[in-house]
């Protein structure tokens, strides 16, 4: 791509969250036009998520704290919408050959690219407990997107379950939306977060807003526990979730009543899309996850493929973008545009202060990776095709599987049709656990296209007229 | 059964009509099929893996868990399709043949 002019160069960027809207917004100041492919109906990511156009909540309703900067990424992004090709509602299922697939309302579409800038940000990270695949069982940005953009409470008695400052933060935004809160059960012990608080301090604002949460949600008398174990989510298979058995962090075990549950362990990234561009990946000891490998402005082991936001590095909506604007200037210095190298370098010291405040998030609130060895046997671990922690057990135990894919292949856990992205970090620290190896040794589940369910009657042209003339005789 | 979802504001929009198997619903103009289903009813469909009723779960298109299907056998990912007037929606998948197809 190097010497070509840069109103021709083609750049493809996969997202609109706060990463792809800086991204592009970086381009185009540049004179590229890029091409900007959205899952949404509207730019905004999940964390800016935008509500629907007859809504009248105000943005501070909507966003606290943020909603000064949800507001800048949808002004700037909506000032770009005549410099850039917009295409929303557009999910991108392959990448190959330099190519894009896409699809869009049962229409394909493939585009080409000099560069590809992924901004896929994330999903929740879960460990599995018993009685998660009853009905009323939501992940905890499921349960924030519930209320963000459709003004709903997921149940009238809502337990808040997990670790992580989206914990907080979701239980306080239900408890100021009036909704009931019964309880917030933290997996992580304060102590942590006291030992963690210095590398807290890079982001003093954040960590103020978290302090803020926590004594809103205790102002209301709702209980907050931390160093508790969940143990089982209990209710009825037909009417779902009725409440929750847990273990305190003084070893005792009670229960509490609730309609619904809203769990998370902090943020997975979505990998998928960069692994289709085979770029290489490592795994991170500390947080337990599996990262593409990038160099610090975001460039990823294949040519031309930059990554940036919580899809490259689980690092917050803030940090996201920075790395936008690092992967887009990366971008255009590869091209060989002039790139003023005290901006690149001051947005990389933007990112070391994120990634240090990252540190102290991951270690005030970790991955509780022990609780899978503990894990019943009936545990469901894959809710797609209700698979259980023995079943998996059983394919380490008694066929030998003792790398991810596998056992995937001997046990289905990570075949559904979330392909793995709500079980297997869990399911490779269960078989890790059985096989008595390191997680890192279990391995990581490939990504495969289509990254998620295509409908069986996609349209080309062609094949849509031959229908309607089928139609037409048959009538 | 008992509605699983709640609504705590935005609820002076205007009323769209549904039907889920065979049931009138009132939704809400600007509703996702997944809220305005879940705000009369407790679940969206079965797990066909017997382990009983599924009312989604990531609401953001990741976890395929909140899929309904409209009279003519087509799937909808309910938590992000919205609502529209006359929509006939089925927590089962119906039987559709090829030649229905066509």
């Amino acid at each position: 791509m190097v010497g070509r002019a840069l109103n021709t160069l083609k750049v493809v960027i996969i997202g609109a969250g706060p990463a792809g809207v800086r991204a592009a917004q970086t381009l185009v100041a540049a004179g590229v036009r890029p091409t900007v492919i959205d899952e949404g109906r509207r730019a905004g990511g999940q964390i800016y998520r935008r509500q629907p156009d007859n809504f009248t909540r105000s943005l501070e309703t909507l966003y606290g704290t943020e909603a000064s900067r949800a507001q800048g990424i949808h002004d700037t992004f909506d000032g770009l919408v005549d410099q850039i090709d917009y295409l929303p509602e557009t999910l991108v299922w392959n990448i190959s050959d330099g190519r894009v697939f896409a699809v869009s309302e049962k229409r394909e579409t493939t585009i080409e690219y000099d560069a590809l800038i992924i901004c896929s940000g994330a999903t929740d990270r879960l460990m599995p407990v018993k009685g998660w695949d009853m009905a009323g069982v939501y992940s905890l940005g499921g349960s924030q997107v519930a209320l963000k953009s459709q003004a709903v409470s997921i149940g009238q008695r809502v337990i808040f379950m997990g670790t992580g400052p989206l914990l907080y933060l979701v239980a306080s935004q239900y408890l100021k939306a009036g909704a009931g809160v019964v309880a917030v059960l933290d997996t992580s012990s304060f102590i942590k977060r006291v030992v963690a608080a210095p590398k807290l301090m890079s982001a003093p604002d954040a960590l103020i807003n978290g302090l803020k949460f926590t004594l809103a949600l205790k102002a209301a008398g709702v209980p907050v526990l931390t160093g508790i174990r969940p143990l089982e989510i209990t209710g009825d298979v037909e009417s779902g979730v009725s409440g929750l058995i847990f273990e305190t962090g003084a070893g005792e075990h009670r229960e509490i009543k609730g309609d619904a549950v809203a769990m998370g362990y902090h943020l997975r990234p979505e990998t998928q899309l960069a692994d289709l561009t085979r770029c290489e990946f490592a795994f991170d000891e500390k947080s337990h996850l599996w990262y593409p490998k990038v160099d610090e402005d975001g460039r990823a082991t294949t040519a031309n493929v930059y990554l940036a936001g919580d899809g490259a590095r689980i690092l917050g909506a803030r940090a996201a973008e920075v790395s936008g604007k690092l992967a887009a200037l990366a971008c255009l210095k590869d091209a060989g545009a002039p790139v003023l190298d005290n901006e690149i370098m001051a947005l990389r010291q933007d990112m070391a202060c994120w990634k240090r405040f990252a540190t102290g998030l991951r270690e005030a609130f970790p991955w509780p990776a022990e609780q899978a060895a503990k894990l019943p046997d009936e545990t469901v671990v894959c809710r797609c095709e209700a698979i259980t922690a023995g079943e998996l057990r059983r394919t380490v135990n008694a066929m030998g599987a003792k790398e991810a894919n596998r056992a995937k292949a001997f046990s289905r856990v990570g075949m559904g049709r979330c392909q793995g992205r709500y079980c297997a970090l869990a399911g490779a620290e269960i078989i890790a656990a059985a096989a008595g190896i390191p997680v890192s040794e279990a391995g990581r589940l490939r990504g495969q296209a289509p990254v998620k369910p295509l409908p069986i009657c996609i349209e080309d042209d062609e094949a849509a007229a031959a229908i309607s003339t089928v139609r037409e005789l048959t009538k | 059964m008992a509605p699983r979802f709640y609504r705590l504001a935005e609820t002076g929009r205007k009323v769209v009509n549904l039907t889920l198997d065979g049931q009138p619903v009132a939704a809400l103009e600007g509703d996702t099929l997944m809220v305005a289903l879940l705000s009369a009813h407790g679940h969206l469909r079965r797990s066909e893996f017997g382990d009983g009723t599924r009312a989604g779960f990531c609401l953001m298109g990741a976890c395929q868990d909140c899929w309904v299907w409209t009279e003519d056998g087509e799937r909808l990912r309910s938590c992000s399709t919205a609502v529209s007037d006359g929509l006939n929606i089925r927590t089962n998948p119906p039987e559709v043949s090829w030649s229905d197809v066509l």
